[in-house]
Parts: C-alpha cells; structure tokens; sequence
C-alpha cells in the first residue's frame, strides 16, 4: 500500500504541471487537429464532420508546398547566419576576463525588453529611401541617390537574425563557458596553435550549444510571421502568413488548422531528431 | 438557483462541518472548471457588457483618439455608463475575435463596408435596433442607411457613420496631377513607376482596381482572368502593400512609394502634415461607409443610447474633424462644418451618387474564391 502511494507521489506532485499542458497545450492542438476535418461554408461558418478535403488541398497543391520549401530555406539561412554572428561574441563574453561580464549578458538580452515589432519596424528607419543609413551614404557622397534597400527577402532575414541572434549567443555561451579551461591550455602544452585548439578542442566542445542555439533559431524564424509583414514585399510571405489569411483574412478556420499542423508536424519532426542527436536537455542549460 | 446564493450554501456547510475541507475545495475547483469552460459567473466577469457599461471596438489611432474625446467621454459623464474602449488591427481580424467571443463580450464595432455588414448577420451576429431609441437617425444620409436595410429585412443592426473614399495618393514630387489624371488607375500598373508602387493588401480593393485597369465594372466582372493578370501586373512592380493606414502614411512620407490607394482621410492627414500628395478620384473609384454595428448578445439600450449620443450634430461633427471623413449626417438637414466641408469625398448633395460602394451580395458571393486566390497571385502565382 505504502509502495503504491509512493510510486504515485510524483504523479500527484505533477499533476498541476500535466494538468496546465494538458489545457493550455494539448487539448487546443486536438481541437485544432478537428477543425481541420471541417469545412467552411460560403458564409464563413464552419461544416462539421469528418471531411480530408482541406489536407487533400494542403499535401497536393504546390503553393502550400512552395511557400514551406521557401520558408524552411529562409529559417536555415538565419539559423546559419546567427551562428555565424553569434558565436564570435559568446566566445568574447565566455573568454574575457573582464570584471563586467554580467553586464555583457545583460546587455545580450536587452533588446528583449523592446517590443519584437518595434524591433523589426526599426530597419525601416535605418534601411529606408530616407532612412540613416541612406542619408549617411548619400552625404558621404558613396552614393548620389538613395538605393532601395528594403522590402525583400534579404531584410526579411536580416529582421529574423536581428530577433534571434541573442537566442544563438546565449546558447553557445553556455556551452563555451561549460569547458574546462584546462583542457585549452593542456592542448597548448601539447604544442597545438591557438586555432588548432580551438578548432580541435574548444569547436567541438561547444557544438552542443550551437546546436542549441540552431534549433531555437530555426524553429522560431521558421514559424513567424511579423517580420515578413513589416519587411518582405509582396512575395516575400512565410508559411505562418498564410496560416494568417486562411484563419484571419479568408475566415477559413478549417483549412487554417490543416495548414498550422502541417507546420507544427515539420517542426516537431525537427525537434525529435535534434532531440535524437543531441538531447533537448541542451536548450534548458542556457535558460539557467 | 443564483450561483452566489449557491456558493454561500455550500460555504455555510463547510463552515458547520457537513462537509470536510477537501470536498469543499474539491466542489469550488469542480464548480470554477465547470462555469469556466461553459460559461458562467467567470465569463460573466470577462464580459466588458453589463448594464452599466458597454465595450466599443475601433481602429485605433486618431480615430479612436476622435471617438473618445468627443463621444465616449461626455456619453460617460452624461449617463454614468462606462465605454470601454478597445481596437482591432483589421475588420477580418476583429471578426475573428468575434466569433471566439461569448455572446455579449463584444458590443460595438466600428466597421467598415457594407460587405462587413452583410458578413455578420450572415454569421448570425447581427441584432435589431429599436429606431425608437435612436432619433438622431433620422439626420442621417438615407442612402446609407438603405444598404444596410435591404441586407437585414429593412431593419439595422447598425447605425451609418461616416465615409470616404480608397483612390489614388501620389507624391507631386514625383507625378504630376496631369499624368494620374491621363491614366488613371492605370498609373499603378506603369512600368514606369516600377519600385515606387504601393498597394493596400486587400483582396477586394485589389480587386477593384484590377477590374478598373482592364476597364470592367467591379461590381459586374465579365473577365476575371484579365483583372487577375492586372493584378500580377501590379504586384510585380509594387514595392509593398500596406496593412494599416498608419503604414500607408509612413511609406508615402518618408517617398519610399510615390503612388498608391489611400483612404481619402488619412491622405488628408498627410496633406494637413505638409507632404504634397496628391489625391485623384479616378473614374468608378471606390467608395465605402463605415457604421457603428452593435453585436447580437449586446445590452441594446444601453448600446442605443450610446448611438444616438454619437448622432448627436456636435458629436459627429467633433468625431469627423476628428478623424477626417465626413460624417453619415444628411447636409440636407444638419448644418456642417466648414471642416468637414473640405474633407476629402464629402458629399454636400447628400446623395453619395457619385460614389460606387461594393455590391454586398456580389462580392460576397464570390468571397471565398477569391479570397483564396489573390493570397496565390500576391506570392507569385
């Protein structure tokens, strides 16, 4: 008797934690997974039943399929430039010396206390035909005009790496301070140059993060949606904008749910085999 | 049984040892998750509309500014009933949040078109006003009120507003008036404007202007696939299409466009600002009326009173000023403004027969199809 309330003591203590998934999480996503065997009626109202036409439309038509390669290709661009970016600084903070780390980290999450939109919105004032950086070219005289520097896929990216890039420092910071500082100095002692070590010791130490960090980046840009609606033009849309429309716009809730779990299978997939490689324990760590 | 009266039993149980104190939490947790998900004295609390108090939706900015100094305010001081003063980012938008609402939570909206209003009572949010309790609407534009009557039998679920126009904005610095005057809406589907073309991103308005670029009538399209190519045309030399007014304005200040649609108000606004743009009603350009539509579910006398408050000539008048567009008051029988007056699309007739709206039932009709396809033809298609 005592050994089976034992063994149901953690259920019991975890009963609030499962019961708040269960509510907040779980049980929307099973409402969402119905929806998207209704159909929608011409005056926007929702057909119950059991019905596959919305995913026939979703898995055979290729603009869905189009718009999803698309996005894909656009979150693993920024994923890779935010490692590329990220982890020069989180080695600078991991190794520096200096008395002031802590406010390079806090300067690190700064921009989070600035609304997401307001970030993004700000390349507008920068990258604008009357923007700063415009002005600064035209009055240095590198340029006689203003040039056309917004509204396409490569600030859509830049607005993603701007957004992200502290989730992938973060990450690798956490790694690179992880590693035993010995390990650098005996592979030196050993005769190793500095980029010897790093590539063979500290590189491979750190992939963990950086991984961390990758994953973090490439869910997150994969699935949004502001940023190419404040700096991509016409054609720059990702597959969350027309997870958007469907719902918002065309009033197509149905056909919405199908396209949200088409993304929420692609990224959960994702997740699982990062999860298969290398562990989801990894992300935590850079959260405390 | 009233759920207080309910709560108060159970406690004096407890309070007399019927029931221990397990049960007695295990029922109030029980009774929260119940009313909770259903809907009871939790959602009563999350509801904004008790008979002391209504909640009004609106677009937000200068509009909102407008509605809550001139109306909201003094309604409140005058009547002791609080406004509680929301916004939406777009109509479709809104009518989302809606639709996810309980009955009651949301009471007023200020929305825009006939289309819009045809949408919601065909979703079965529309209610029936008493005009009893609404005599300022008998100073309004009786053109605007018979659209909406002949979508709800002949009764209003809404209240006219104010109105404007979506024509063409063009910087002067850039295009002359002679030119936008020459061509027409077909100034936004000139190469020679390529990069510096801007467009709402809005289905139907694109729509709209597709039809005029290919010279049909919106409101009776014979060739659809030309009005799409139209719009491929456009898309593939527009820079941006906006999402919000406050957007429109920003990329036509700062020249990143030098021509667009623009709602004639906040062209207006521009113009009052200094910027030297310009503004063409071109021939069969877009009209629309925005109403106060009150919601199924709402408390309606309070809602009514509150409609006939913002009819009031000074409130109206003080609103379009406001947010520059004219207000829905017949010029026939209120005396308006020099202001008002000099905005953009005002009508001293009273008639708005040189305006053209959508045809609800047309465009709606063909909503679902066409929805869908112009989220195709933006992205490439």
């Amino acid at each position: 008797m005592g050994e089976t309330a034992g063994a149901a003591r953690p259920w019991i203590l975890l009963s609030p934690a499962l019961g708040a998934i269960g509510f907040l999480l779980v049980v929307p996503v099973f409402f969402v997974i119905v929806y998207s065997f209704w159909l929608r009626s011409a005056t926007g109202a929702e057909v119950p039943g059991f019905h596959l036409d919305n995913w026939q439309e979703v898995l055979s038509d290729p603009f869905y399929r189009d718009i999803l390669l698309s996005t894909l290709r656009i979150a693993a661009i920024t994923t890779l430039s935010c490692a590329v970016l990220g982890y020069v600084p989180a080695y600078f903070i991991a190794t520096s010396r200096t008395r002031h780390k802590t406010l390079l980290l806090l300067l690190l999450i700064l921009p989070f206390w600035i609304s997401y939109i307001i970030r993004t919105m700000s390349w507008i004032n920068i990258l604008g035909v009357s923007g700063a950086l415009n002005q600064l070219l035209v009055a240095t005289g590198i340029i006689s005009e203003p040039i056309q520097m917004l509204y396409n896929e490569a600030t859509v990216i830049l607005g993603l790496v701007h957004f992200l890039l502290p989730f992938m420092v973060l990450n690798v910071y956490v790694s690179l301070d992880a590693i035993d500082p010995n390990l650098a100095d005996a592979s030196r002692s050993l005769g190793a140059s500095s980029m010897q070590t790093f590539r063979e010791v500290t590189l491979p130490l750190s992939l963990p993060g950086l991984a961390a960090g990758g994953l973090l980046c490439f869910v997150l840009a994969a699935g949004t949606y502001i940023t190419p609606l404040v700096l991509g033009g016409p054609r720059d849309a990702m597959f969350a904008n027309l997870v958007f429309e469907a719902i918002i716009t065309q009033l197509n809730w149905p056909l919405g749910s199908a396209l949200s779990i088409v993304l929420l299978i692609i990224l959960g997939g994702i997740v699982a085999v990062y999860n298969r490689l290398v562990g989801i324990g990894q992300i935590a760590k850079s959260f405390g | 049984m009233e759920n207080t009266r309910r709560y108060e039993r159970l406690l004096d149980r407890y309070r007399h040892g019927d029931v221990n104190r397990r049960t007695f939490l295990g029922l109030i947790g029980a009774s929260a998750t119940v009313y909770g998900v259903a809907g009871g004295p939790f959602a009563k609390f999350a509801r904004a509309a008790t008979p002391d108090q209504v909640r009004f939706d609106g677009w937000g900015g200068i509009v909102s500014e407008a509605f809550r100094e001139h109306a909201f305010n003094p309604y409140t001081d005058k009547t002791g009933i609080t406004v509680v003063d929301g916004t939406f980012g777009g109509a479709d938008e809104y009518l989302a949040r809606v639709r996810a609402s309980q009955d009651g939570e949301f009471n007023l909206a200020h929305l825009s078109g006939v289309f819009d209003y045809s949408r919601y009572h065909s979703l079965g949010l529309s209610s029936e006003l008493n005009e009893d309790n609404i005599p300022n609407l008998r100073n309004v534009i009786p053109a605007l009120q018979q659209v909406f009557r002949n979508i709800t039998d002949g009764k209003l679920s809404a209240v006219p507003y104010d109105y404007g126009t979506t024509s063409i904005a063009y910087n002067r610095k850039f295009i002359s008036d002679d030119e936008v005057k020459e061509k027409g809406a077909k100034v936004m589907i000139d190469p020679a404007h390529k990069g510096k073309i801007g467009g709402w991103s809005d289905w139907k308005t694109r729509i709209w202007y597709g039809a005029l670029q290919t010279d049909q009538d919106p409101n009776n399209i014979e060739d659809v696939e030309a009005v799409w190519d139209a719009i491929r045309a456009n898309r593939d030399l527009v820079l941006k299409y906006w999402a919000s007014g406050a957007e429109l304005m920003s990329l036509l200040a700062e020249e990143e466009i030098h021509v667009t649609e623009g709602w004639s108000g906040r062209i207006k606004a521009l113009q009052d600002q200094g910027h030297d743009i310009g503004y063409y009603d071109p021939p069969g350009g877009l009209g629309w009326q925005e109403c106060i539509f009150v919601i199924k579910g709402s408390p309606m006398e309070a809602c009514e009173e509150l409609l006939n408050f913002m009819l009031e000539p000074e409130v109206a008048i003080a609103v379009a000023e406001g947010q520059n567009y004219p207000p829905a008051l017949d010029p026939r029988k209120v005396e308006l403004s020099d202001k008002v007056k000099a905005l953009p699309a005002f009508d001293p007739g009273g008639t708005l027969e040189g305006l053209n709206f959508f045809d609800a039932d047309y465009w709606n009709s063909n909503e679902e199809e066409w929805s869908k396809q112009y989220s195709r033809v933006e992205r490439g298609y």
